[in-house]
């Protein structure tokens, strides 16, 4: 089985951040990025289905250089290859123009399964693996915790609301955005850091994938500025010695909160 | 000339969701500021009833899609549907809740008609006469301001909370079942079935006091601190998804876009970032206390109380200082 994973790569969860002098984007200076989290847990769902059915994992990843960062990490692991997309658009807000690049370089190769993570902790659109599969032709499951593929078909176990699940059954080739936490992502290697070094990286750009600029270059929404949100509340901040904050805590739970 | 708004009703038959309800009450909203009318789809099989629910709310007009292929919701069904309704409407903008069906096939409908749609909005605001919408970015760490580009339809999704469905007007709107033809439609979507994860032991809706655990508490042991906290408030433990997710506590107290959505007197907030996937939950709490040592954790963004500190150090004081204090 011949498995495509579209892997992004974010500022790690943690990291300090700033908006840019222009207010579009954040500074990107001192950041440190990893894997998008849900991405994760679907390159790691890409090498167990490997591991079961035989096949080959790409990695489809899309972004400026520091990008292949990830990409190697996700070779480490246990993927053969990538297909490395140096493209910046990903810092663009439109998730169909995203979208579009990444289905024009899977629509290269036939992948009988696509995943990708079912959001960025990024721009957070939620949409970039349905489009793609709109664009392929492919039928799509999103929030998906299971997999299970028999038959030219695979059956998923997706997340509903409220605690309540479903499983449903769809053709191959397909589509799946994975829910982070379905499995337990591995760890890599040191022989498969080594290994990593000899799989292959290629490397292109969007007019490599017959992509019509002017396409890529009206999109549908702009992003205007980005900024820290206008608090609508008013928080009290408490800091020091805890004995002190926990002395004013508890009165402001008497007082305020009333439930002492 | 495109005109009007469209406000997709999520249903299961019986019931419709919350989220477009407060969807319904943003139409109604926006209309009156743009000048525009609103309409509303409800799509499934024998919902008559619920349609008829929906046109005694303010709006102009209910359109009815029925038929056997929306029985159960398929992507393919429910985007080929509108996708037939938004031709035939021409509406300039079509509104739902952003639930988690609407994230499996909204981008779709949107991709079919050449369109983006911006998801998971929290507000509009008009500026030149021209609706700016306003997205979380960066995890709830920043807000970012989008316009539409180009021609309408404009398809935007609505985080829950964004609206009150307790404003909704009401009003009288006619019913039209509108003629679908999905005969030639394939459904590639076989559903197989639909249940409950995990039995619902703790109805964490009608707790007055929420104590709520996050990644903070670093392992699992570390919970009684959460535990005995807690008891002390005569409160009940819930958790973010990362904590259900490493099996620390089971899914059922798990509050936020997956989990439950409360509103508790207080709720206590234990070692937890903030995520939206998170906030969402329990935004509408009536005090939160927010105990974090990284002093940039977006929960403080949305606390009344932000204790920055070590919760190790914190949480056991609090818990003696609690127990003391209804001692006394």
């Amino acid at each position: 089985m011949k498995i495509a994973i579209l892997l992004k790569q974010v500022p790690v969860k943690d990291a300090q951040l700033k908006v840019n002098g222009g207010g579009t984007w954040i500074d990107e200076s001192d950041v440190t990025f990893e894997i998008n989290e849900s991405d994760h847990y679907g390159l790691e769902e890409a090498l167990r289905l490997k591991e079961k059915h035989g096949g080959e994992v790409v990695v489809v990843s899309m972004g400026p250089e520091r990008t292949k960062e990830a990409i190697k990490q996700a070779l480490a692991k246990g993927a053969d290859r990538a297909i490395y997309i140096n493209d910046d658009s990903v810092r663009s807000a439109d998730p169909v123009i995203n979208a579009k690049i990444l289905a024009a370089a899977l629509k290269q190769e036939n992948f009988d399964l696509v995943l990708s993570g079912l959001q960025s902790d990024d721009l957070g659109h939620g949409q970039t693996g349905v489009i793609v599969a709109e664009l392929l032709g492919m039928a799509h499951a999103t929030i998906v915790m299971e997999t299970d593929v028999k038959d030219g078909k695979i059956k998923v176990k997706r997340e509903l609301e409220s605690g309540w699940f479903q499983y449903v059954e769809i053709p191959l080739p397909a589509m799946l955005t994975i829910q982070s936490g379905l499995n337990q992502i591995r760890y890599a290697t040191i022989k498969g850091i080594m290994a990593a070094k000899k799989k292959e990286i290629k490397e292109v750009i969007p007019a490599d994938l017959g992509l019509d600029a002017a396409e890529l270059q009206s999109p549908g929404v702009k992003l205007h500025k980005i900024y820290v949100p206008v608090k609508t509340k008013e928080t009290v901040i408490l800091e020091g010695d805890p004995k002190e904050i926990v002395g004013q805590l508890v009165e402001k739970l008497k007082n305020e909160a009333k439930i002492i | 000339m495109a005109e009007g708004i469209l406000v997709i009703i999520e249903n299961n038959g019986e019931q419709v969701n919350r989220l477009a309800w407060e969807a319904l009450t943003g139409a109604q909203t926006f209309a009156a500021e743009v000048g525009q009318p609103v309409y509303a789809a409800v799509p499934g099989k024998g919902v008559t009833g619920l349609a008829d629910e929906v046109a005694g709310k303010k709006l102009d007009k209910v359109y009815v899609l029925e038929d056997d292929k929306l029985q159960n919701y398929t992507p393919d069904g429910y985007a080929a549907a509108l996708q037939q309704l938004i031709n035939h409407v021409q509406p300039a903008y079509v509104f739902w809740g952003h639930t988690y069906q609407v994230r499996d096939y909204a981008p779709k409908l949107a991709t079919v008609f050449g369109k983006v749609m911006l998801s998971d909005v929290i507000g509009y605001r008009m500026e030149d006469g021209k609706p700016v919408f306003v997205r979380q970015m960066f995890a709830g760490k920043f807000n970012a301001d989008f316009t539409f580009e180009g021609d309408a339809p404009y398809f935007v999704s609505f985080q829950a909370g964004t609206f009150s469905a307790d404003e909704l007007q009401d009003g009288k709107a006619e019913v039209e079942t509108f003629a679908l033809d999905l005969s030639s439609v394939e459904i590639r979507t076989e559903v197989l079935d639909i249940f409950q994860g995990v039995k619902q032991e703790v109805d964490l809706s009608k707790a007055e006091v929420i104590v709520s655990a996050g990644r903070g508490l670093k392992e699992k042991d570390n919970l009684k601190l959460v535990f005995e906290l807690a008891e002390a408030l005569g409160g009940e433990v819930a958790a973010s998804r990362p904590v259900c997710d490493d099996g620390w506590l089971p899914v059922d107290r798990q509050i936020g876009s997956s989990g439950q959505t409360v509103a508790p007197k207080l709720y206590l907030a234990v070692g937890i970032s903030g995520a939206i996937q998170h906030v969402v939950g329990m935004k509408g709490s009536k005090y939160i206390v927010a105990i974090n040592k990284d002093p940039h954790a977006p929960i403080f963004e949305i606390a009344d109380v932000g204790v920055v500190a070590d919760l190790f150090e914190v949480v056991p004081e609090l818990t003696r200082a609690i127990k003391e204090a209804k001692g006394a």
